[in-house]
């Protein structure tokens, strides 16, 4: 199988956003691929913009690191001006800007998530082309696909921290199970009005689903011991 | 004044540093059907809350009527995107209207001139924008209604339609739209459409939208759920007597 060292970094990927009581509830898996080689296998997808507004990368590598760091620059200068931090709602509409105008070059869709006082936690979801669409929670990503079912049946309105996060990282372990242009780590990022929290569970901390096996150091330790004569 | 970016037919992106050579885009996240019909008050546009990401039903609570002015009604299927870019568009072109604060407001003949003459120039310059679009409205006791391809056809009707109603609803209301027809006959014709596009356009969804717009002004009610029949005794056993057909 050739491993086409020199098709473009792309995450393939699957990155989540959902709303929650308090805020929001930010998830991506940590897979970089060129072509079929895992060029980093614990990137963080999972991008500050500003203090209270993240945004979740995926499509092609350069292109959403390139948006991200032009809305990074704008939101700062606009934070300064402004007198107050940037509210989601315009963050969301930066980022939409970008992807509309530059549509026929760019290969990214993003999800932007924040907390600001005035619409507290909200989702905001930026396809290929540049439509905006605000949403109480958002999938995207190469692995969104097998997540849609998933979500019309598992999610509800008003979740409390822990649900939202516990439905983020089982969706995205879901999610890594099946596409193979997902995997690594599930990283999480919860934004609220106290703040942010980033957290990070590596395999041994999620759930195991069919056909996966409990890992282990080695078949030695899985052999009977041996018989003694 | 205007700033080059917010100029409909000649676009400037903000940071792009090389031309695109060819422009004609391909649509990503699109919308299906809006029909729309004139009845005795005004105008009456039906759509689906439905944005389709290729084959996926990607987005299900997507608004494709919006109100423009005080006069007119858009619907549009095709690129959301685009749409909304139209919307901003018209967005500037109303608040110039009213600044002339001279009692004067673009009615919606206007309007649909606007938008044929944004659709028309866009495509001569092969970077459309990916929508066809319903326009509807009443002003001064006229009713209007009109209709903009992506290429700038336009042409106006008494009853409209874009996509797939073209070929499924338009037969319909060929037959049984009637002049001064009440509000509740026209609602009742456009659930007729809406439901055959439902059992019949892959792209739409369960979960529309009616907004009428008469002298008084616009209202766009809120979204439901048309009831589907499924009991014909032939769809219970469909290969009875011919087992392998379908």
């Amino acid at each position: 199988m050739d491993l086409n060292l020199t098709a473009p970094h792309s995450m393939g990927t699957t990155i989540i956003g959902v709303t929650y009581k308090d805020g929001v509830v930010l998830g991506a898996d940590s897979r970089t691929s060129t072509g079929m080689y895992v060029a980093n296998r614990a990137s963080d997808k999972i991008t500050q913009l500003t203090d209270n507004v993240y945004l979740c990368r995926s499509g092609s590598a350069a292109d959403s690191q390139v948006v991200s760091d032009y809305v990074r620059y704008y939101l700062h200068q606009h934070t300064i001006q402004l007198g107050q931090p940037a509210t989601v709602k315009v963050t969301a509409n930066l980022i939409r800007l970008l992807s509309y105008q530059n549509k026929n070059m760019l290969e990214t869709g993003l999800i932007v998530g924040g907390w600001d006082q005035y619409g507290g936690g909200q989702i905001y979801s930026v396809p290929l082309g540049g439509t905006i669409v605000e949403q109480p929670f958002a999938i995207g990503g190469s692995g969104s696909s097998y997540l849609y079912g998933f979500f019309d049946q598992a999610w509800k309105k008003d979740l409390t921290e822990e649900a939202a996060e516990d439905l983020v990282k089982k969706a995205v372990s879901l999610a890594i199970a099946r596409d193979g242009a997902s995997g690594g780590v599930v990283r999480t990022v919860i934004i609220n009005k106290d703040g942010v929290k980033r957290r990070f569970f590596p395999g041994d901390a999620l759930p195991l689903w069919h056909e996966e096996l409990e890992p282990c150091n080695s078949l030695l330790d899985l052999l009977p011991e041996p018989m003694s004569t | 004044m205007d700033s080059l970016a917010s100029d409909p037919v000649n676009q400037c992106t903000a940071t792009s540093f090389e031309m695109d050579s060819q422009r004609t885009q391909y649509p990503y996240v699109t919308g299906t059907s809006v029909i729309g019909v004139k009845y005795e008050d005004g105008i009456l546009m039906a759509a689906d809350t439905g944005a389709s990401y290729g084959s996926t039903l990607r987005y299900k609570s997507v608004e494709r009527i919006k109100p423009v002015g005080k006069h007119s009604l858009l619907g549009a299927s095709g690129e959301i995107s685009d749409f909304q870019e139209i919307l901003r568009y018209l967005d500037e072109l109303i608040l110039y209207d009213n600044m002339w604060d001279d009692g004067n407001s673009l009615g919606p003949k206007e309007v649909h001139s606007y938008l044929n003459r944004v659709m028309y120039n866009r495509r001569n310059k092969f970077n459309p924008l990916w929508n066809s679009l319903v326009l509807g409205g009443v002003k001064n006791g006229k009713k209007y209604l009109g209709m903009v391809s992506m290429i700038g056809v336009h042409f106006e009707d008494n009853h409209v339609a874009t996509g797939f109603g073209n070929h499924l609803a338009r037969p319909i209301l060929r037959d049984e739209w009637r002049e001064d027809m009440t509000f509740e006959e026209a609602v009742k014709l456009l659930e007729k459409c809406m439901l055959v596009l439902l059992y019949r356009d892959r792209s739409a969804i369960n979960k529309l939208q009616i907004a009428k717009i008469t002298e008084e002004g616009v209202t766009i009610m809120p979204p439901y759920a048309l009831k589907t029949f499924w009991g014909f005794s032939a769809f219970e056993n469909p290969t009875k007597g011919a087992e392998g057909s379908w």
